[in-house]
């Protein structure tokens, strides 16, 4: 039977979910293989390097470079408080109160260490002191390896939800519906108080308004099926140009599982969170489509009442016909429809490529012709 | 093994998602592509072995040609039916090499040590320079942030003030930098500044990274000495880099030249090109996340990377740098609103592999694909420049004629050949979008030959030029280049339209003649596959082909599968400003020019 491969968002009602959890730099591993942890308890942690200031001594005192080491009270390694003097110049008179007159001095504009001293630029280096850097868990659950010095696996069985884009990064919370429909658009006054640090559903569509009601009121995660680029754009202050994401400080964790514009959130993700309703979840809006795609995610630990299997991730997706599937291009954006062959033939399509398509079947039964690149599956 | 003995040769590109593997064989006296075969690139878990990646795509190349080229993991020597002669293999698989780079004085010695990686192929992440406008504590933050593969340290001319390039290398040791691959190894930091110096940086980076001393790149203001420090560059991309990367110390026995990175390739074939023909060459290469750029102009080569401009993953980034309206004025739809072109753009950004189904979707791709072009070529144009800071002698006679020091290299009516790749340029539906794209993009002026490569064949073949120049050059003419034709375009201000411009006679090898006239603001496109021919162009007064205004030129020109083009649009190019007019002559032009069929251009 004719198959393709079709690249699709994971909507699995329970998997194995497992996570890597390592720091940037080396530090210490604070959990040990085979313990259970919490989603905000802090696995590893490491200490960055404090920021480097640089003060031109030199210039300071009307010196030469070469003469700066004569002029410290400060040596490389020695620990300084914001305000402390590091360097004085001191003229050579008898009386102390016309020496305290006519010194220079340096003061420090940082607390923390001195870095190194320059007699070739005349510079001299100050370090703050190191930042603490933890990791958390993130998901509840197992931890399954551990890295040396840079962290650990954790695992989890549970609900794994990816969206197709988002912004900031990992928060927790409670589901909590907003929308009692997938097609419905999300409005400003149905954002209430109680939805305070819960991660919020919504169906097909948020605007700019409502997106700022939802970070008014500390909604930690905001889920809708689309969003309007100019009202990202908005929101941001900047246009985002590459798709790398997870770092911006908005005040909300904002995830669009299906693309930019009005489009209803995909049935089974819809009904797969209401299930799940009350529950706590992990969410990240990172999003990278480069080397090493990663989609925005919905994790929330343990089993749904209805289900009882545990399904691993196959990694590929096959289409057949009589798939349930998505159009991701236009001129058909957002329509569901349903495999109905799979010619492997190279066919010319309306802008004059030949690519290879497929037959797609809509539920008012017309059959029309799309790119296979053009369509997403989902789940069956 | 001398090139004589080359017979047969198998080269592979292992690029971040595609290794493509060719086979080129000699037939007769000339050297041909015969067979080529991809395969997923193997960088990546779970594989993370590259050469598996490579062996499927040459396992292909052995299904469709029948030579047997593999025992295992090793290829067979060349035995006259079975084997090859050698293996030669470019990569830019795992992000390509990723470089920082420093210099004492931004527009000088930092823009030459920009150029310096660039020409070897790398993504320059930063430029540092000491009068970059950031303080201290933020260069030291940035070096951090950012781990690159290698930093190339340059900064003074020899003999010269040491103090700036100490405080740089100060700096980089506060940052305690970390590479981007395998956390165990020290960074290496090429020096290639003052030789004055060079012990206080031994003093200061000596331990702390993995210093490497070369001749400075920058011996005096009015010279520039890039290629020992390139050649550092590609030493260490070899030993360090590739060595970390998966699979990679696996191919690099497996190769009998050294693995180059793939845009290097592409620019020594540019080189020489442009170099036996004697020609002006500008080459380009559009992908989904960058936009590559190489020239030979007057011989100086350059190399830029635009590196978020592209036609998926960076499409978003091309319209918020075009800004909108510059993306609007090449579609011949009027009642495209802001917001859905928006919301499009973001579609194709967040799922890159989806393709254009209709022609209002491919007119909206065109668009972005010449704006990147646009933009990346204006990023070149500003980095392709003469040495800055250069004392220049005067005469009274150039009292009306100043140019500062650092003017660009890029004079487009000098240019003879543009060869674009890249998926857009390469697969459009008609080769006359190809075509179209580069002139609108480039606006070229005089007479200008265009071709593109259309199975990005170039990074084989700039790899394989460093054994056989002729087996490289062989295949780059025969198999390489899909010759589109030339543009001819008048350069001066079209006052009033349907003047005539142009008066031109086209003279084919077999003495046969072809004549014509080019009215102002029209565009004609004019079907000639001849593969060489004369034309004598005669501008209209204020009118110029390269000899001065209302002087006739004769040229070398080149037919192909779309033929001529003449471009009466004028030089320097402005559309109409009001909408309706706008999209009236974009009407007219594609329809002279067959771009796209003509019912499909109306909203």
């Amino acid at each position: 039977m004719a198959h393709a491969y079709t690249p699709g968002l994971k909507v699995m009602p329970c998997t194995v979910i497992t996570k890597k959890r390592l720091l940037p730099i080396p530090g210490k591993v604070l959990a040990e293989k085979g313990q259970n942890v919490d989603a905000l308890e802090e696995v590893a942690l490491t200490e960055l390097p404090g920021k480097v200031y640089s003060v031109n001594v030199a210039n300071k005192l009307g010196i030469s470079a070469a003469e700066v080491a004569k002029y410290m009270l400060k040596k490389e390694g020695d620990k300084i408080e914001k305000g402390e003097v590091l360097a004085e110049t001191k003229p050579i008179i008898k009386w102390k109160f016309l020496q305290d007159l006519l010194k220079s001095t340096v003061e420090s504009s940082i607390t923390g260490t001195v870095e190194s001293i320059s007699t070739v630029t005349g510079q001299v280096l100050l370090r703050e002191p190191p930042k603490r850097l933890p990791i958390k868990a993130y998901i509840t659950g197992k931890i399954i390896d551990v890295t040396p010095d840079f962290g650990v696996t954790v695992e989890s069985e549970g609900t794994f939800i990816q969206g197709i884009f988002g912004i900031g990064g990992e928060t927790n919370g409670e589901i909590a519906m907003a929308a009692d429909k997938p097609d419905k658009e999300l409005l400003p006054e149905e954002i209430k108080d109680e939805y305070k640090g819960k991660i919020l559903i919504g169906g097909k569509y948020a605007s700019l308004a409502t997106i700022k009601k939802a970070i008014e009121k500390g909604v930690h995660a905001l889920v809708v099926g689309g969003i309007d680029d100019r009202d990202l754009r908005l929101l941001l202050g900047y246009d985002i140009g590459v798709a790398v994401t997870g770092t911006e400080k908005i005040g909300i964790t904002l995830i669009i599982t299906e693309g930019f514009g009005t489009i209803p959130m995909a049935h089974g993700t819809f009904e797969l969170l209401k299930s799940r309703e009350g529950e706590k979840a992990s969410v990240s809006g990172a999003t990278q489509i480069r080397a090493g795609v990663m989609r925005p995610e919905i994790i929330i630990p343990g089993m749904p009442k209805h289900i009882s299997e545990v399904k691993r991730d196959q990694g590929r997706g096959w289409i057949e016909p009589g798939d349930p599937i998505r159009i991701i291009r236009e001129p058909y954006f957002g329509i569901l429809g349903k495999v109905k062959s799979l010619p492997p033939e190279l066919t010319v399509i309306g802008s004059e490529s030949k690519a290879r398509i497929l037959e797609v079947e809509l539920d008012n039964g017309e059959v029309i012709v799309v790119p296979r690149a053009n369509i997403e599956v989902l789940e069956k | 093994m001398s090139n004589q003995e080359l017979e047969v040769i198998i080269a592979t590109d292992c690029g971040s998602t595609t290794t493509k593997a060719i086979l080129i064989e000699k037939k007769g006296d000339t050297y041909r592509q015969t067979f080529r075969g991809e395969a997923p690139t193997t960088v990546e878990a779970p594989f993370e072995d590259v050469t598996k990646g490579v062996l499927n795509a040459i396992t292909e190349v052995e299904e469709l040609s029948g030579r047997k080229l593999l025992d295992g993991e090793k290829i067979i020597p060349n035995d006259g039916k079975n084997g090859a002669d050698i293996y030669v293999s470019t990569s830019s698989a795992g992000g390509g090499l990723q470089m920082m780079v420093a210099g004492a004085v931004k527009a000088m010695t930092g823009e030459s040590a920009q150029r310096c990686a660039l020409g070897a192929g790398a993504i320059v992440m930063d430029v540092l320079a000491t009068n970059d406008g950031r303080a201290g504590h933020e260069k030291i933050e940035r070096i951090r942030q950012l781990r690159p593969d290698m930093m190339l340290l340059s900064g003074g001319t020899d003999g010269g003030t040491v103090t700036h390039v100490v405080e740089l290398a100060q700096f980089l040791k506060s940052a305690d930098p970390k590479p981007r691959l395998g956390a165990s190894y020290k960074l290496p930091v090429i020096y290639a500044g003052n030789n004055k110096a060079q012990d206080k940086i031994k003093e200061i980076l000596g331990e702390s990274t993995a210093l490497i001393i070369t001749e400075n790149l920058r011996p005096s203001l009015e010279k520039e000495n890039l290629m020992p420090a390139r050649h550092k560059i590609h030493d260490i991309f070899l030993e360090h880099v590739m060595q970390q990367a998966p699979g990679y110390p696996k191919l690099m026995k497996m190769v009998g030249a050294p693995i180059m990175p793939t845009p290097a390739a592409v620019g020594t074939m540019t080189e020489k090109f442009a170099k036996a023909n004697n020609y002006n060459v500008l080459a380009v290469d559009i992908g989904g996340a960058t936009t590559d750029v190489f020239s030979v102009f007057n011989g100086i080569f350059n190399r830029t990377v635009s590196a978020n401009l592209g036609m998926s993953y960076s499409v978003s980034n091309v319209m918020a740098e075009a800004g909108l309206p510059n993306l609007l004025r090449w579609l011949t739809y009027g009642k495209i609103e802001e917001q859905d072109l928006r919301n499009r753009l973001k579609n194709k950004m967040i799922r890159p592999t989806t393709i254009p189904q209709t022609i209002q979707d491919l007119q909206i791709e065109h668009a972005a694909a010449r704006e990147a072009l646009r933009l990346a070529f204006d990023q070149h144009k500003a980095l392709a420049v003469g040495l800055k800071g250069v004392q220049q002698e005067r005469s009274i006679s150039d009292a009306f004629d100043q140019q500062a020091s650092g003017q660009s290299l890029i004079d487009v009516m000098k240019l003879n050949y543009i060869i674009g790749s890249g998926g857009i340029l390469a697969h459009s539906p008609r080769r006359m979008q190809s075509m179209q794209m580069m002139i609108d993009s480039y606006q070229p002026e005089g007479v200008t030959m265009i071709a593109v490569d259309s199975i990005f064949m170039m990074p084989h073949l700039g790899v394989l030029s460093q054994l056989s120049e002729k087996a490289a050059l062989d295949v780059f003419y025969n198999d390489c280049l899909v010759r589109l034709g030339t543009c001819i375009a008048p350069k001066g201000v079209c006052k009033k339209e349907g003047e005539k411009i142009l008066d031109w006679t086209v003279v084919t090898p077999d003495g046969k003649e072809q004549k014509g006239e080019l009215l102002s603001g029209d565009m004609v496109h004019i079907p000639f596959d001849v593969p060489k021919a004369k034309i004598i162009a005669k501008p209209a007064k204020g009118f110029d082909m390269g000899a001065g205004k209302g002087h006739e030129i004769e040229a070398s020109i080149e037919g192909g599968v779309v033929g001529l083009v003449f471009d009466g649009r004028g030089r320097p190019f402005s559309m109409p400003q009001d909408k309706d007019e706008r999209i009236a002559k974009l009407k007219k032009w594609y329809s002279a020019l067959d771009m796209y069929p003509v019912a499909a251009m109306n909203d």
